[in-house]
């Protein structure tokens, strides 16, 4: 065991079970993962994913970029961090090998998302970001705190002393503060990941894991926090980086302040045998605080000359301190962990055994959140690293992130200047900047998760690469899951020396979010299943649900396609559904149909610009057909025009295209006929619409309608006339999308289940079908009528879809109509829409099916095949009794008769080309 | 996700508005009397500028109504919204 006793924060009054590859282990409430096997000595729990090579536990946090495991308890997630894991009772783990797992099951835990809306957002509560949120807060500012450790307190030390008091009593006060400030929410775990404009930030909290099984059921597993902030003030703090040399990547090999981390957080002390390696003063507090736990430290210093005071501290403690040295290579032992570290001091070899090689390389500003929004990153010579340059409107960085690295400068600069004191630190002397020692560059590790060694880079130089965005790419450096947090510095380093460029001029890659991988199930929330989209039901859903009806999705609607009977597949409930629509009486529910109101003295004028046809003649009473176009000319909706009063309007839309059409008529209204006194009003939801079709409608609606005279002279086709019903309004209306003699029976939609029921109840009598939309489909196929956006692509004109009748000549202009005398529209080899009849009388064509020549042979010619146009529509018939289609072909009503090919599962089917209206041509059904 | 702001309704998430295209182009007085080439121009034809353009927005998720906007196209910035009809404001050269 390596738990130092007096050492760290962890609840030693309680003991975790836990298993890691296959063995039962203990630890505490407050370890990570990382941790607990530290504790019992285990650093090896990998294998690396190009080269097997073992890797260990390289950080104590997120930039730890080798000690990944996967979970398999209590739920399988693959690739974690062992160092970000907090340990539970019950865990079972086991380190990856390559790659992790997926999990095989459906993830039963909940995610969800929350809006705030602050005046500051601060990202980080170590000792800056703590007191700016504190200064803030005390002015009365809306402030969001969030911070990724399950404490506050950043890389605080116990050692650290703040207003004379250790600081961590210090940060208590600080965080029970904040809970007392109504407007300060104050979220620990909870990394923000994505920084984007105007101070949008994503943070990510995790709410249960931590709690293992006494994990509210309830409470959402992670929420995704979508914070608007009017400032964001980024206190991430730093990474500590290492220094590349051969066989680097080893169990057993660390960031330095990491081990000081794990001793003082977890009371663990990573190794017996501690070779310090290090260019910066922060790792000589390391080594004298694992020489005060009971570790032989020895500290290596790349720089000539020792910081005096820091150096003397150390030797008190053990601590045997050698300067102008460097490792240049490791050895291991058992499993892979580090045995020794290979050195030249001033050119001399050495071997120093090991069992733990800490290294630091200096700091790299945690800039990435001021990154995320083009904040530009300027090169410090003396810290080795990028961090922020140039001001940023509405984000300030502050603290080790902004380059800051003691604790007096943080403080300062989190307090905006009434800092809180602390003990004065010895002068810093500079950092040496090196990126890597020597060694075999194969051997030399630049990013570890990647095995992309200091020879990949060497070799994407070698082919021509100059930018290190291309260097990134080419050698994957920086692109595994830790996001080249602690190699992304040193790559830009290397390559600088490769291209001998000043690392200043050549940059460095730039930060995109995530700042930490996030799953997909906290990215969406609740909005998946049902939630997904909005779903839209009319009223009388449940009742086409009681019915057995299957559903279709027509945008958000849900609307009933067929109403299968025992034993039916769709097509045999289709053919039913048909016929009784053609023979007897058949009833649907058109309720999605869009619906605008429009009102106003100009109304008329107004529809006549927006269709084709003329509707201010309409007169009050009467419905007409309307089709309106885009200034291309080319159909963008139909529907029906009914005149309600002399201003007064109600049209109807395609149920898709309802939102669009609503649209494009404001835009007109607005921007370019701001004088029309013409108002739009969306009424899809307020009408349920019921088409009752079939020769025997007239029986069923003059029964239910008993003081509306239902005879054609009384009620003709393309008219409507309001009545009630038990006291309710109700407009009926002469429309058919069928041919049949028709009603549509218009009510309030808070009656509309009522009226719906009603009309089935009193149908009964004459068998009332109820129909679904693919019934509707096929009616209209087989008179013709086009579905927008089915039959159509937005290259179709009404001309095209033989509805030259429906396109004014009367009047001066109208959206579209100018195109309509293009050249191109008068071209007789445009496609047109034709019914197409399989010759065989038996195949139904697959709807988008290429038409081509007939071919004499009966084989495909070889490519290229001209083709003559494609299959828009294709149903069997219950009228027909075969199968039949529409299409668009190429010069198609002067090929009426002709034969052509439609190439079907390896062979050409002959087909015929007839007019598109192949039930009643005539029109006669229509009266009954 | 930047912040759009309406003229009538202020700062909303852009995922409330839909895009216009080019602003200022004005449906022709008489269209019958124009070449196809002119008519041409009219119905397909748009600036692509890179920098501030002016654009018509819609607030479609909010209060519906159409209004211009220049926007930089380099950098998405606002720099202006106006109503339809109005000129288009002067943007100093420095703000871009």
């Amino acid at each position: 065991m390596s738990r130092i006793d007096g050492y760290g924060r962890i609840d030693r009054t309680r003991t975790l079970s836990f298993t890691f590859d296959g063995t039962v282990y203990t630890g505490h409430p407050g370890d990570t993962l990382a941790s607990a096997l530290l504790a019992h000595d285990v650093h090896a729990v990998g294998t690396s994913i190009k080269l097997g090579r073992p890797r260990g536990i390289g950080a104590s946090w997120n930039e730890d970029p080798t000690g990944l495991v996967q979970v398999e308890e209590p739920f399988p997630e693959p690739m974690l961090q062992a160092s970000v894991v907090e340990l539970t009772d019950g865990l079972v783990a086991r380190g990856v090998n390559g790659r992790g797992r997926l999990a095989t099951v459906p993830d039963t835990a909940r995610y969800d998302h929350r809006h705030a809306h602050c005046d500051t957002l601060v990202v980080g509560a170590g000792p800056a970001g703590l007191l700016a949120a504190r200064s803030l807060a005390r002015r009365g500012d809306r402030v969001v705190l969030v911070d990724d450790r399950p404490e506050a307190g950043g890389s605080l030390a116990p050692t650290d002393r703040i207003n004379g008091r250790a600081a961590h009593r210090f940060v208590a006060d600080v965080v029970a503060e904040l809970a007392e400030y109504p407007d300060v929410l104050h979220l620990q775990r909870t990394t923000a990941f994505g920084h984007w404009d105007d101070g949008f930030v994503l943070a990510l909290e995790r709410r249960t894991d931590h709690l293992g099984a006494d994990a509210p059921p309830n409470r959402s597993r992670q929420r995704v926090h979508r914070i608007r902030a009017g400032r964001v003030i980024v206190a991430a703090g730093a990474h500590e980086r290492p220094v590349t040399f051969a066989n680097n990547d080893r169990p057993g090999i660390m960031l330095a302040a990491s081990a000081r981390d794990y001793l003082h957080r977890y009371g663990v002390l990573a190794g017996r045998e501690v070779v310090v390696f290090t260019t910066d003063d922060a790792a000589y507090e390391t080594a004298a605080d694992l020489a005060g736990a009971g570790a032989r430290v020895t500290l290596l210093d790349a720089r000539p000359e020792a910081p005096a005071e820091r150096a003397q501290h150390c030797r008190e403690s053990g601590v045997d301190v050698r300067t102008g040295a460097l490792v240049v290579d490791t050895s291991a032992g058992d499993g892979g962990r580090v045995s020794a570290a290979h050195v030249l001091t001033d050119g001399a070899p050495t071997t120093l055994p090991c069992d733990l090689l800490l290294v630091s390389g200096g700091w790299t500003p945690a800039a990435h959140l001021f990154s995320h929004v083009r904040g530009g990153l300027v090169y410090d010579s003396g810290l080795g690293a990028f961090r922020p340059g140039a001001e940023l409107a509405g984000t300030d960085v502050i603290g080790a992130a902004n380059g800051t690295l003691d604790l007096a400068g943080c403080l300062f600069e989190g307090s905006g200047g009434d800092a809180p004191s602390s003990p004065p630190e010895p002068p810093r002397t500079p950092t040496r900047v090196l990126w890597r020692t020597g060694g075999d560059p194969e051997q030399q590790f630049v990013d570890i998760q990647r095995d992309a060694t200091v020879a990949d880079v060497e070799r994407a130089v070698g082919a021509g690469l100059r930018s290190v965005e291309h260097i990134k790419r080419y050698t994957t450096i920086g692109t595994a899951h830790d996001q080249g947090k602690t190699s992304g510095m040193i790559a830009a380093g290397i390559v600088a020396e490769l291209l001998g460029r000043p690392v200043a001029d050549l940059g460095t890659t730039t930060f995109r979010p995530p700042y930490v991988p996030v799953a997909f199930a906290a990215l969406a929330g609740r909005e998946r299943g049902d939630l997904f989209d909005p779903v839209r039901t009319t009223p009388v859903h449940p009742w086409h649900v009681a019915a057995g009806a299957v559903f279709e999705d027509v945008g958000q609607w849900k609307r009933a396609r067929y109403y299968p009977q025992p034993g039916e597949d769709m097509d045999a409930a289709v053919l039913r559904e048909c016929a009784a629509a053609r023979r007897d009486v058949a009833i649907m529910d058109g309720s999605t149909l869009g619906k605008i109101d429009v009102q106003g003295p100009d109304a008329g004028e107004f529809l006549d610009r927006v269709y084709t046809n003329l509707m201010s003649t309409l007169k009050v009473g009467r419905v007409r057909y309307g089709v309106m176009c885009g200034n291309d000319g080319m159909v963008a909706d139909d529907g029906t025009v009914a005149r309600i009063t002399e201003n007064r309007f109600l049209i109807t839309t395609t149920t898709g295209n309802a939102a669009p059409v609503l649209e494009n008529l404001e835009d007109w209204l607005q921007t370019e006929w701001p004088d029309l006194r013409v108002h739009l009003a969306s009424v899809t939801e307020h009408w349920s619409v019921f088409p009752v079709v079939g020769p025997r409608s007239r029986a069923l609606i003059g029964e239910v309608f008993a003081d509306v005279d239902v005879s054609n002279e009384a009620f003709g086709f393309m008219t409507w006339q309001d009545t009630t019903l038990d006291g309710i309004p109700v407009r009926l209306a002469r429309i058919s999308f069928s041919g049949e003699l028709a009603w549509e029976v218009n009510v309030d939609s808070r009656y509309g289940l009522a009226m719906w029921e009603r009309l089935v109840g009193v149908g009964a009598l004459w068998g009332i079908t109820p129909y679904g939309t693919e019934t509707m489909h096929v009616l209209r196929a087989e008179k013709g009528y086009p579905i927008i956006g089915q039959d159509t692509d937005g290259t179709v004109s009404p001309h095209d879809l033989g509805m030259s009748w429906a396109v004014s000549k009367k009047k001066d202009d109208f959206v579209g109509k100018r195109s309509y005398s293009r050249a191109e529209n008068a071209n007789p080899l445009r496609k047109q829409l034709v019914g197409l009849l399989p010759t065989d009388s038996s195949t139904r064509l697959p709807e988008g099916s290429q038409i081509v020549a007939f071919a004499e042979d009966g084989t495909l010619p070889p490519p290229p095949v001209p083709m003559l146009g494609h299959v828009t529509s294709s149903y069997h018939s219950a009228e027909l009794a075969r199968p039949f289609a529409l299409a668009l072909v190429k010069g198609g009503r002067e090929r009426i008769g002709e034969i052509v090919h439609v190439p079907y599962q390896g062979s050409l089917v002959p087909a015929e080309i007839t007019g598109h209206v192949l039930v009643d041509p005539e029109g006669a059904r229509r009266d009954g | 996700m930047q912040l759009i702001a309406c003229p009538h309704c202020g700062p909303r998430e852009e995922v409330e508005f839909h895009y216009g295209g080019q602003a200022h182009v004005d449906y022709p007085a008489a269209p019958q009397e124009l070449t196809d080439e002119q008519w041409a121009r009219y119905v397909f034809f748009r600036d692509n500028p890179k920098g501030p353009f002016a654009e018509r927005w819609n607030h479609s998720a909010g209060c519906r109504r159409w209004f211009n906007a220049v926007r930089d196209t380099a950098s998405y910035r606002f720099l202006a919204v106006y109503q339809p009809g109005e000129a288009r404001p002067v943007i100093p050269e420095t703000r871009t």
